[in-house]
C-alpha cells in the first residue's frame, strides 16, 4: 500500500524555521488513533523511524495530519516531499492517548511546533466540557502556528512571543505564572514544547502543587518497547517513552538526563545533514 | 577406523571480521557426499529425537549419500519449511548433534565425532533454494475459500505457523508491527550469520504460496484480537519476547549503554553499518562492552568489532560474563567464531555501575570478580560475587545482552487472554490454544526466550490444532 502524500501546507518558514503540515491516508491509524498518540513513519527504505504527533485525523477517518518542524535529516527530507510523493512506511497510533478528565479546568501550553501536539488534546478537553486555558509560545510572530484553531477551542486564550512581536512579550510561563499566583482555578497543566520550555513549566507549577504532565520527545527506533532508546528516569524508575508515555509527570522526570540522551547522536546528524544538504 | 569430520568452509577471521558478509560457506557437494557417508543409517536413529521439529535426519542424510538433493531437501520440508535458515542457527550442538550415536555421551554439547546435521541440512536447505523446480506446494485439506486465519507477528513462529497452514490450503494473512519482515530474524540475527537473501527468499516463497503479508500493522493498536476474530478463523500469536531486560545499576541510562535489541535493530534492522548511506546512526567506540553470555550477546559483540574495524578503529571489543565458560548459554560455534575474530571473554565478572562523563557519556565500568557456588535452579552454578574484588574496565559503548520479557503491547489492551507472572501467554500444551477460543500462541511469546527451532516446534503444534479444528467444523 503505498502512501501517498496528499496535502501539504507551509504554516511557517522564518528564521531558518519550517514548519510544515502534510495530510497522509492511514485509515489504521485514523480509525484508532486518540489525542496524545504519535505514529513512526520512514520517508524511504533507508530512513530513519521518527515519531511524529497525530495532529489530527479527517472526518472519516481514512487520512491523519502531522506537523513537523524541518531540524534534522529525516524532517528535512519529509519537508522536500510534495504531494503525490509516497512516504516508505507509516505505523500506529502508539502511546499512551491523554487521559480526558470532565468538567475540569486545564491549562494547555504550546510552544513552538509543540503547538501542534497539543492542538487535538485542547480539542479532546473541550469536547468532554472542560474549561480550557491555553498560553502559546513562539519566538516571534511568523512562527506561531494554529492560533484560530486553538482560539476555537479556548475558553480563554494568550500569545507570548519571545521577541514581542505578537501577544505578550516573553514566555508562556510568565503568563501562567500568573494566572497560577491568581489563584486561576486549574487541576491540570499539560505542556508539550522544546525541553527547556517543559522543564520551565515543570518547575513553575511545583511549588504550586498543580497537577503537570509534559509530553517527551524521547529518541527511538521501533517505537513499539523493544529497543529502549527513548529510556527516561521519571520519579527515579526507568520508563520508555514510547510504550510507557509519552506522556510523564513533569514534576517526576529526570531533565538532565533526557537533555543529555537527546543529544547522543548530535554529531552524527550534523555530519549526515553536511553531507545531504551541501 | 572411522572417518574425520568434514571441516565447513569459513571466511578467515581477519577477513570477515571487517565486513557483514556471511561467514560460513557451507558444503560443496564433495565435501556434503564425505560428511553424510559419515553417517551410520542407525536402525533406531536417536538424532530426529533431539530435534525440536523432529526431522527425519537419517532419512535426508541418506538421500544425500544417494545424490538425490531434492529429496533430501523435502524430506526436511516435511518438517521444516526453512532448512537453509535453520541449518545456519541451530544450536544443533544441543540437539540433534548432541543425539547423534557418533558424540561422546556426558558431555554438555555435542562433541566434534556427531555428524554435522547442521551443515548437511544447510546443503540441502540451499539446494532447494538454487532449483525451486521441486518445492512441494503440499496436499490442499479444505476449500482456500472459507477459511481464513490471522497470524501476529513475521518471526519464526509466524511465519513457520504460516508455512504449515498454507501448505493445508488455508488462506494467510501474516501482520508484522515494523516496516520489514522476519521479526528477530530481520532486527536481531546479523546478516553475517543468516544473509538477507536467504530469509527473503522463504519470506518470498511462501508469498507464492499465497500468504499475504501486511507490515507496519500493529495488532493491539490497529485491530484488536477481537476484530481479528470476527473477520478469520482463527488467530495465531507469534509476539515474540520483546521488551529488553536492563541490569538495574547505577548509571545504566547514560549515553551509549545500548540494549542489545536496540544496537542490533540499529544495525541490522536499519543498517546502521552502512550510515551514512543509511540513516540510522549507532555509535562506536574504542571499547565497547557487551554484557550478557548468550547467542544475542555474541551478535551484539561480533557486530561492534566489525563496527570497529569497519570505522577504522583497533578492534577492542569484550563481552562480560557472571558465570564461567562451559555456562555461556550461545551456541559453542558463535563463542568459537567471537574469539577467532578477536573479541575479548571476561569471565565471571558482575557489573555495578556505570561511570560516565559530564556530557552523561559512559565511560567505564565497575565490575566485581565472581566465584561459582553451588547450582541454582537453572541447574548452572551460581556466581558469587568476591568481596573487595572491585575493578574497573574503559567503557565508552556498553551493550546490555542480559535477555529480553514479553512484549505486552497485545496482552494489556486484550484482558481475556490469560498471561502467566511473567507476562507470557498461558496456552495449552497439546494444543497451542490460549484462554481464547480459536486464538492460539507460539514462540517466545510462550516459553520466554527460546531458539528459532523451538519456536517453530510450537507454531507446528499450533498450526496442527488450527487444521484440525478448521477441517473439522467444515
Amino acid at each position: 500500500m503505498s502512501i501517498k502524500i496528499l496535502e501539504k501546507k507551509i504554516l511557517a518558514d522564518v528564521l531558518g524555521s519550517k514548519i510544515v503540515q502534510i495530510k497522509v491516508p492511514a485509515k489504521d491509524v485514523a480509525a484508532y488513533a486518540k489525542a496524545g498518540q504519535f505514529i513512526v513513519l520512514m520517508v524511504a527504505e533507508e530512513g530513519e523511524r521518527i515519531p511524529l504527533t497525530i495532529a489530527g485525523v479527517d472526518k472519516d477517518k481514512t487520512a491523519i495530519t502531522i506537523i513537523f518542524q524541518e531540524a534534522g535529516l529525516t524532517t528535512r527530507l519529509l519537508g522536500k516531499l510534495e504531494p503525490g510523493d509516497s512516504l516508505y512506511a507509516l505505523a500506529g497510533p502508539l502511546g499512551h492517548p491523554t487521559e480526558i478528565g470532565e468538567n475540569e479546568d486545564v491549562f494547555i501550553i504550546g510552544g513552538g511546533v509543540g503547538i501542534a501536539e497539543i492542538y487535538p488534546v485542547a480539542c479532546a478537553f473541550k469536547a468532554k466540557g472542560n474549561r480550557v486555558t491555553t498560553i502559546l509560545g513562539a519566538r516571534t510572530k511568523e512562527l506561531l502556528i494554529l492560533e484560530e484553531e486553538l482560539k476555537k477551542v479556548s475558553d480563554n486564550f494568550y500569545i507570548t512571543t519571545d521577541d514581542g512581536t505578537y501577544g505578550q512579550k516573553g514566555f508562556v510561563t510568565d503568563v501562567l505564572k500568573n494566572l497560577l499566583a491568581a489563584k486561576k482555578p486549574c487541576n491540570l497543566v499539560y505542556a508539550v514544547g522544546p525541553i527547556p520550555m517543559m522543564r520551565k513549566v515543570s518547575e513553575t507549577t511545583k511549588p504550586f502543587s498543580v497537577k503537570t504532565l509534559v509530553s517527551l520527545n524521547a529518541l527511538m527506533v521501533d517505537a513499539t518497547g523493544m529497543c529502549g532508546c527513548c529510556r527516561v528516569s521519571v520519579g527515579g524508575k526507568t520508563r520508555f517513552s514510547c510504550v510507557d508515555g509519552p506522556e510523564f509527570d513533569a514534576h517526576e522526570v529526570d531533565w538532565d538526563e533526557l537533555i543529555k540522551r537527546n543529544k547522543i547522536y548530535c554529531d552524527k546528524e550534523q555530519h549526515i545533514c553536511k553531507l545531504s544538504f551541501k | 577406523m572411522r572417518k574425520e569430520p568434514v571441516k565447513i568452509k569459513e571466511v578467515e577471521a581477519p577477513v570477515r571480521s571487517g565486513n557483514f558478509e556471511e561467514v560460513i560457506l557451507g558444503y560443496s557437494e564433495e565435501e556434503a557426499l564425505r560428511e553424510a557417508a559419515r553417517c551410520l543409517q542407525c536402525k533406531n536413529p536417536l538424532c530426529s529425537s533431539g530435534c525440536p521439529v523432529g526431522i527425519d535426519i537419517k532419512t535426508f542424510i541418506h538421500k544425500i549419500t544417494q545424490k538425490d538433493y531434492a529429496g533430501a531437501c523435502s524430506t526436511i520440508r516435511q518438517k521444516n519449511n526453512f532448512p537453509s535458515i535453520c541449518g545456519r542457527v541451530c544450536p544443533a550442538e544441543y540437539q540433534c548433534r548432541k543425539a547423534c550415536v557418533l558424540t561422546k555421551r556426558g558431555e554438555r554439547f555435542a562433541t566434534p565425532e556427531a555428524i554435522n546435521i547442521h551443515f548437511l541440512e544447510r546443503f540441502a536447505g540451499d539446494y532447494g533454494m538454487n532449483n525451486p523446480a521441486n518445492r512441494q506446494s503440499g496436499a490442499k485439506c479444505i476449500d482456500a475459500k472459507a477459511k481464513k486465519v490471522a497470524i501476529v507477528g513475521s518471526g519464526p513462529a509466524g511465519i513457520c505457523c504460516a508455512g504449515e497452514l498454507a501448505r493445508a490450503g488455508i488462506k494467510v494473512v501474516v501482520y508484522e508491527g515494523l516496516h520489514k519482515l522476519g521479526g528477530v530474524l530481520r532486527y536481531g540475527i546479523p546478516p553475517f550469520r543468516l544473509p538477507r537473501n536467504i530469509l527473503d527468499y522463504e519470506i518470498e516463497s511462501l508469498k507464492k504460496m499465497g500468504v499475504d503479508f501486511v507490515p507496519n500493522f500493529i495488532v493491539g493498536r490497529n485491530k484488536s484480537v477481537d476484530e481479528l476474530l470476527k473477520e478469520f478463523s482463527a488467530v495465531f500469536l507469534g509476539l515474540g519476547a520483546g521488551i529488553p531486560s536492563f541490569l538495574g545499576i547505577k548509571g545504566e541510562n547514560l549515553c551509549n549503554i545500548y540494549s542489545a535489541n536496540e544496537f542490533l535493530t540499529r544495525v541490522n534492522l536499519m543498517s546502521a553499518y552502512k550510515f551514512p548511506k543509511a540513516h540510522t546512526p549507532v555509535n562506536i567506540g574504542k571499547s565497547m562492552v557487551i554484557i550478557g553470555g548468550g547467542n544475542t550477546a555474541m551478535d551484539a559483540a561480533r557486530c561492534a568489532l566489525r563496527l570497529q574495524k569497519m570505522n577504522g578503529l583497533n578492534p577492542d571489543t569484550t563481552v562480560l560474563y557472571r558465570r564461567s565458560e562451559v555456562e555461556l548459554p550461545a551456541r559453542r560455534l558463535e563463542i568459537e567464531h567471537a574469539k577467532e575474530e578477536g573479541i575479548k571473554f571476561k569471565l565471571l565478572v558482575k557489573p555495578e555501575e556505570f561511570l560516565g562523563d559530564e556530557k552523561g557519556f559512559v565511560r567505564k565500568l565497575r565490575c566485581l570478580q565472581c566465584e561459582l557456588g553451588e547450582p541454582d535452579a537453572s541447574g548452572r552454578r551460581k556466581p558469587i560475587e568476591i568481596p573487595g574484588s572491585g575493578f574497573e574496565v574503559d567503557c565508552d559503548i556498553a551493550v546490555v545482552a542480559i535477555g529480553l520479557n514479553a512484549n505486552e503491547i497485545l496482552t494489556k489492551v486484550t484482558p481475556a487472554l490469560k498471561v502467566d507472572k511473567y507476562g507470557d501467554v498461558v496456552v495449552d500444551e497439546n494444543t497451542m490454544e490460549t484462554s481464547i477460543k480459536n486464538v492460539f500462541a507460539g514462540g517466545d511469546i510462550v516459553g520466554g526466550e527460546g531458539t528459532v527451532i523451538e519456536a517453530m516446534g510450537m507454531a507446528k503444534r499450533a498450526a496442527k490444532s488450527i487444521i484440525e479444528k478448521l477441517c473439522n467444523q467444515r
